[in-house]
């Protein structure tokens, strides 16, 4: 049996009322949070807004979100064969689903 | 909205945002725009090591030298005008990031900055920020820079989907801004494209997922010329297994030019000579060379268990593994992995791209106000790129293109187009239906197994073909589906314009590699073994 891991996600853009949706992701041992997010997206969901650049190198420090209330960066995140809560960010204002506001604010448009 | 200055940036990595600082010091105002976060997303960030200039403060060194190298390394393909300038100019931005505080490695209790010896260089001429930190480093201090410019506005999460020309002349761009969903125009009487390459369009690659080619599918609608485009440069030892997080795969690379380490086949056997090149214990062997000598000895059934290479530090103590790496080995600890006891496996991983915009040594494309700066010019490293000259490439074109856009502003005394300019072009990218059946972002993943798979290092006439009828039953899928504009944070959208902009950009590789029978630097044709001197020229695509 193929082990898998079960993400439950907040989702919803500012202004809406939350929701959660849950996904069950396959599970490779070494693979990380944002691994699961960008599997969704290419498998289950496309709409699933999340934000990343660097992918995996822990460099560009965009993919911050709430894991089990704790902020993390998805990409150094280990995902698990679990059931885990992923959810943006709680101190930054939402955009949508996984995405908020983490511009410095002269950066903005 | 509608925003106006006088030049306009796309893209702030380095050479995006030493364009921005150049153009301002040519008395311009700037907006420099980027996809992602200022100085965050891009290239130039995930650099970790070498960047190639003769400064000689290792050992006496020209820049002649550097040049001469660059053209060897670039197997006869190299722009000698654009190739010059990265050499000559190296030095004075090289400098003038050390005087920003970029804080290059220095001999201890010396003002001597220190340069490693890098594959295919004469001598040592890299030089680096501890420890891996080159590219945060440089990201950092030119975004102070940026921030301490008041004539430079930033403006990130805007991704430019069009460059706008009106009688010839490129007179600013739309962009989709990501946070609100709007479209956004912005009317600059001289633009610079500095986005990066296309590694994004392979499924193992080293870049960031900004590095679509974005710059080379605008410029060349905007009526710009590609040239060099088959030529993708693969680095040999892209981590492969065991899985690590929060890692880049070309970590190793450092660890080779501070310890030299043992790559090994799957029998742990040394094979790069058996290849023509040497690599006993030191890091001299060039990029393709070692590409192709994993390649080959995984396709005679001597690969690693997931095909690659073994590399092996098994010689090494920890003290001087901790010497070299420092607070690295504590994170491979968190991953599991001891180097003094264990190989890890590595295997080629797309990480450059040689080709690009065509462009004159001021950085100027056909395009009127058109200017380009960066991994999105193309030529300057010809067929294959020296280790060491991508930020350093960044940084010298991203002053020249800065200077001639302010230049250009100059000569315009400030007439710029105006707002109905852009209407057409804002036009297409708000509207849209979407397609119920369609998924972009698995659409990205198809075209990037077949990239990798068909159009990788080692290409055949059978497997480019194929590649182009895929290219062209992707992009029939994706007629139709786009998706309108207006959601917030629409990653579906920005997924359909991606994939639209990579399979453009795919097709442009592909049919150039098709069209080079010949085996040269970065491109090895398995049917066109060898180099056919006839081939000795560049392709250009308009």
């Amino acid at each position: 049996m193929t082990a898998i891991s079960i993400l439950k996600i907040t989702r919803g853009a500012a202004g809406e009322p939350a929701r959660e949706e849950t996904f069950e992701v396959p599970f490779e041992p070494g693979q990380s949070v944002l691994d699961a997010l960008r599997w969704i997206r290419a498998h289950r969901d496309p709409t699933l807004a999340i934000r990343y650049s660097c992918t995996s190198a822990n460099t560009c420090k965009e993919c911050m979100v709430s894991l089990e209330g704790k902020t993390v960066y998805a990409c150094t995140a280990r995902l698990e064969p679990r059931e885990m809560r992923v959810a943006p960010l709680p101190n930054k204002a939402l955009i949508r689903d996984l995405v908020t506001e983490i511009a410095p604010p002269d950066e903005r448009l | 909205m509608h925003l106006e200055t006088d030049v306009l940036v796309i893209g702030a990595g380095g050479a995006g945002m030493y364009a921005a600082i150049e153009a301002s010091r040519g008395g311009a105002k700037v907006i420099v725009a980027d996809r992602s976060l200022i100085g965050r997303g891009g290239a130039t960030i995930m650099a970790q090591m070498t960047v190639a200039v003769a400064l000689g403060e290792e050992v006496p060194d020209h820049w002649e030298h550097h040049y001469a190298d660059t053209l060897a390394a670039g197997r006869g393909l190299c722009d000698p005008a654009l190739a010059r300038l990265l050499c000559e100019e190296g030095p004075q931005v090289i400098r003038e990031m050390d005087a920003w505080g970029v804080g290059w490695a220095r001999h201890a209790g010396e003002s001597r900055i220190k340069q490693a010896f890098a594959p295919g260089h004469d001598r040592p001429r890299c030089v680096y920020v501890d420890f891996l930190n080159t590219g945060p480093a440089v990201s950092k201090t030119l975004r102070t820079r940026l921030i301490r410019t008041p004539e430079i506005r930033r403006i990130g999460d805007l991704l430019v989907t069009e460059l706008v020309v009106r009688e010839g002349e490129c007179v600013g761009a739309v962009a989709l801004h990501l946070v609100s969903g709007e479209a956004v125009t912005i009317s600059a009487a001289a633009t610079v494209v500095a986005t990066g390459g296309l590694t994004r369009l392979y499924a193992r690659n080293s870049a960031s997922a900004n590095m679509s080619g974005d710059g080379y599918a605008l410029c060349l609608a905007a009526g710009a010329e590609l040239v060099d485009m088959e030529f993708v440069q693969f680095f040999p030892i892209g981590h492969l297994a065991p899985r690590l997080i929060g890692m880049d795969p070309i970590m190793w690379d450092p660890f080779r030019y501070k310890l030299g380490g043992r790559l090994l086949n799957g029998e742990r056997e040394e094979f790069v000579h058996k290849y023509g090149a040497s690599d006993d214990g030191k890091y001299v062997v060039t990029r393709d060379l070692a590409t192709y000598a994993i390649q080959k000895e995984v396709e005679a059934g001597r690969g690693s268990p997931h095909g690659g290479a073994w590399l092996s530090f098994e010689h090494c103590s920890e003290a001087e593994l901790r010497a070299a790496a420092g607070p690295i080995i504590d994170r491979l600890a968190k991953n599991g992995i001891d180097l003094t006891r264990q190989p890890v496996e590595v295997a080629p991983i797309a990480h450059y791209h040689m080709g690009g915009v065509r462009a004159d040594a001021a950085m100027a494309t056909r395009v009127p106000g058109l200017f380009v700066a960066g991994e999105a010019v193309g030529g300057a490293n010809g067929a294959n790129r020296l280790s060491g000259n991508a930020i350093t490439e960044a940084l010298v074109f991203g002053r020249t293109a800065g200077r001639s856009a302010a230049a250009k502003v100059r000569n315009l005394n400030g007439k710029r187009a105006g707002e109905s300019a852009f209407e057409a072009a804002a036009g297409r990218l708000v509207q849209g239906r979407g397609g119920p059946e369609f998924n972009p972002a698995e659409g990205i993943e198809t075209l990037q197994r077949l990239m990798q798979k068909e159009v990788g290092p080692f290409r055949t006439a059978a497997g480019l073909q194929r590649a182009l009828e895929t290219i062209d039953a992707l992009h029939a899928g994706l007629a139709g589906s786009k998706p309108a504009a207006g959601k917030r944070y629409d990653t579906e959208l920005a997924d359909w314009l991606d994939l639209a902009t990579m399979l453009g950009v795919a097709r442009c590789v592909t049919s150039s590699a098709l069209a080079r029978t010949e085996s040269r630097g970065a491109h090895q044709r398995e049917d066109f073994p060898g180099l056919d001197a006839a081939w000795q020229k560049n392709q250009v695509i308009a």
